[in-house]
């Protein structure tokens, strides 16, 4: 990279990519070679930066100016200015929303103050699809010396002694797995690497695969000379071809510089990876079922044990880890199991990437040390909820969590505190509600999702959480009565202590958890018969407000079924037999008379 | 189901996909997504070319593309529409985006509208939460999308 003056970073995630970041660089590429700069200035797409909500973002090397916001039209200024004259571009700087300053340098803004990057180290400074990029930022080197100065035993001792823990969600002792797999005899095992990301709202392994795919290569390789495997493979979601096809670049890559392969290194370790496609199944995150649909099976899940790392693909042992998982490994050889094991609390260690998403200003994709407040994460992060709203719950996750409330926002995330306040880690979806979210209906959300995704193969998943998913649809109709509640409860129970994996087990833990939280939101719609945030529209009832209505008739006009009456110049009534909550009186109302109970 | 014939030379190719992945019963759902990306859908002809070449039952081949979202049985239109609903979708307002596509093209979920031009289906998260709502047409992605934009991004198409 030295021969360039300057560098341009562009974020070419699928984020960024979404909002024509291609079509940026092509015009900085123009506008490079209109400004005969072809020697000095270098275009790099890079993965993702995390600050999903201000892109497209372009940051300059080597002063470390973070653009953001930036469209195709603003390419040829950001040469002209920035690279020829030297000057800001201020407007597209980033503008702190409390101290309305101008923050240049990412390092110094709130977003990512409080962050350390460790799994994402690379993701937005290296191209991902070049590999001498990776090696320049010490990539393979963690390899190289696992094959050239250690044992077997001797990495995953580190890997034990680092205290990592699996980051897909089950927490699991990584290197305690390593070392299951490898005393287990056998002619031929396996590697695998999970990214089936399936959790809705979850972007964390999508972004380091797009970003940095040698990370998790290197990682695979390691695993496999620790374990005794020859065989990696990738189980990946085919609704991620960007992160497919960058995948697909680095294996070949890493074939041609002989980091794969036969003989790596020059040693007697022989390693080589390849691809299977998901097809859109969340229970195929779970491993047997995931394993399952690797040999080509409906992703049906398997009774454990026997576990993958005795038997697994094709009945031979497999050591599955999740994508975000692997990216530790490489840091971890290098810098040694102690450095990695002063980050975080007593119980996880290191750090976990969050998807920071929902109602909260700065949507993007975040890393933390382990035991980080979820109000940290929330307010100082995440920039406070949007359009100055109130906070109300954060789920965290996805399907298989729970809502936190207002009173859990100072406990330290680590996989312990979580699991005991009815959330867990998960893969590290976080979803933030505000007052306007009805928790049964969120409750609801998620149940659609796993009766939809539900495998179908065990009795308590299959049907209990259809039924679950009739009560809560019950309740938010109106019609719930408070035996359903009990009802909801006792089968939330039943499902969780029945099911054969990991989905059925997990999948009323929204339910339990928003009825732990929000009981008097269940109450106001089971007694009352009112949703509290407005959001259950069978529920919901428009009311004038007769003070503020100066009888002007537009409501009454607008209104689709003719539910309003008055006189002119008087207050005007809605009648609820007859209103069918379209909203359009609330809309037109320029008094703001009209509100809903 | 009526019978559709399907032109030789894409049964040739899909043919030739699945002997290079020698045919091996393991491979099958690496074979559906190539046949899948030949014909555009899975129908049972295509099921049973499949089966023939991978050295499964076509039973088993219905079960596993049945088991699986990503593989369709019915064609898709011209210009599918994927309305993401996903969490961070669906907190931002993706329900009152579907119910605008529903009503405008006047089809549910899972339909393609009598001319064949559009398709509607819901997906899980394409990882562009930054942007939510999202709303993909084909492989163009749309962010932010308000139930007043919704006719525009159709109008983008009808010409």
């Amino acid at each position: 990279m030295a021969k360039f003056k300057n560098h341009i970073l562009v974020c070419a995630g699928t984020g960024c990519r979404a909002s024509q970041s291609e079509l940026i660089v092509e015009n900085l590429n123009r506008a490079i070679e209109d400004n005969n700069l072809g020697d000095e200035v270098q275009v790099v797409r890079t993965g993702c930066f995390g600050f999903c909500e201000k892109g497209p973002v372009v940051k300059m090397m080597p002063d470390n100016t973070f653009y953001v916001q930036v469209t195709p039209a603003d390419a040829s200024e950001l040469v002209t200015e920035h690279i020829v004259k030297g000057r800001k571009v201020n407007r597209l700087l980033y503008v702190d929303p409390d101290s309305h300053k101008v923050i240049s340098d990412s390092k110094e803004m709130g977003f990512y103050k409080k962050q350390i990057r460790i799994a994402l180290r690379n993701c937005g400074f290296i191209n991902p699809e070049n590999v001498d990029e990776y090696i320049a930022r010490d990539g393979y080197a963690a390899l190289g010396k696992a094959l050239t100065e250690m044992t077997p035993e001797q990495v995953i001792k580190e890997i034990i002694d680092s205290g990592l823990r699996g980051r897909g969600g089950g927490g699991f002792p990584t290197g305690l797995k390593w070392d299951i797999t490898r005393k287990v005899k056998a002619d031929q095992k396996y590697v695998v690497c999970n990214a089936d990301e399936g959790d809705p709202g979850a972007f964390m392994d999508r972004s380091i695969l797009e970003g940095d795919p040698h990370s998790v290569i290197e990682a695979m390789a390691i695993n496999g000379y620790c374990t005794g495997a020859s065989k990696g493979l990738v189980y990946i979601r085919a609704e991620y071809p960007l992160a497919i096809e960058r995948l697909k670049i680095a294996i070949k890559q890493a074939r041609e510089y002989g980091l794969l392969g036969e003989n790596i290194f020059g040693s007697d370790f022989c390693f080589d990876i390849e691809l299977r496609y998901g097809a859109g199944a969340f229970v195929c995150g779970e491993e047997t079922s995931l394993i399952h649909s690797m040999e080509g099976l409906r992703g049906e899940p398997n009774v454990k044990p026997p576990f993958p790392s005795e038997s697994g693909y094709k009945g031979k042992p497999t050591n599955v880890n999740n994508v975000e998982t692997y990216a530790n490994i490489p840091v971890i050889l290098l810098n040694g199991s102690k450095w990695f094991s002063a980050i975080g609390t007593e119980k996880s260690k290191g750090t976990k990437v969050f998807a920071l998403a929902g109602k909260v200003n700065n949507v993007g994709l975040i890393e933390v040390p382990m035991g980080t407040t979820l109000r940290e994460v929330i307010f100082d992060i995440g920039g406070g909820i949007k359009d100055g709203k109130k906070f109300k719950a954060v789920q965290t996750g996805g399907p298989s969590g729970g809502c936190l409330t207002e009173k859990h926002l100072d406990i330290p995330i680590d996989y312990d505190s979580l699991l005991a306040c009815g959330s867990m880690m998960g893969s590290g979806g976080m979803i933030v509600m505000d007052e306007d979210d009805c928790m049964v209906a969120m409750a609801k959300f998620y149940l659609e999702f796993t009766v939809e995704e539900s495998c179908g193969k065990c009795t308590p998943c299959r049907i209990g959480n259809k039924r679950l998913h009739e009560i809560l649809e019950k309740i938010t109709q109106g019609k719930g009565t408070k035996e359903d509640l009990t009802l909801l409860r006792n089968l939330s129970y039943v499902i969780k202590d029945t099911s054969l994996c990991g989905l059925g087990q997990t999948s009323p833990n929204p339910v339990l958890s928003t009825m732990e939280n929000f009981a008097d939101e269940y109450e106001a719609h089971v007694v009352d018969g009112k949703c509290p945030a407005g959001q259950c529209k069978a529920l919901m009832q428009y009311v004038i407000d007769p003070e503020a209505c100066v009888g002007c008739t537009l409501c009454s006009r607008v209104c689709p079924v003719d539910a309003i009456s008055g006189e002119k110049k008087m207050a005007h009534i809605i009648n609820p037999a007859i209103c069918i909550k379209c909203g359009a009186c609330m809309e037109k109302c320029k008094f703001n008379a009209i509100s809903i109970q | 189901m009526a019978n559709i014939k399907l032109p030789d030379n894409k049964k040739k190719e899909l043919k030739e996909v699945c002997a290079k992945l020698n045919n091996d019963p393991g491979e099958l759902i690496n074979a559906l997504h190539a046949a899948q990306g030949l014909f555009g859908y899975l129908p049972a002809e295509v099921q049973e070319l499949v089966a023939q070449e991978m050295n499964v039952s076509v039973a088993h081949v219905y079960g596993v593309v049945t088991f699986y979202s990503f593989f369709s049985m019915t064609p898709k239109g011209e210009h599918p529409i994927s309305i993401c609903m996903g969490t961070a979708c669906y907190v931002r307002g993706a329900e009152k985006v579907l119910d605008e596509f529903k009503k405008l093209l006047n089809v549910k979920v899972g339909e393609t509208t009598p001319d064949g031009k559009f398709s509607l289906s819901c997906l899980r998260c394409v990882g562009a939460c930054g942007l939510a709502p999202v709303v993909t047409v084909g492989d163009k992605v749309f962010g932010r999308v308000a139930p007043e934009d919704v006719k525009t991004i159709l109008e983008e198409y009808n010409n």
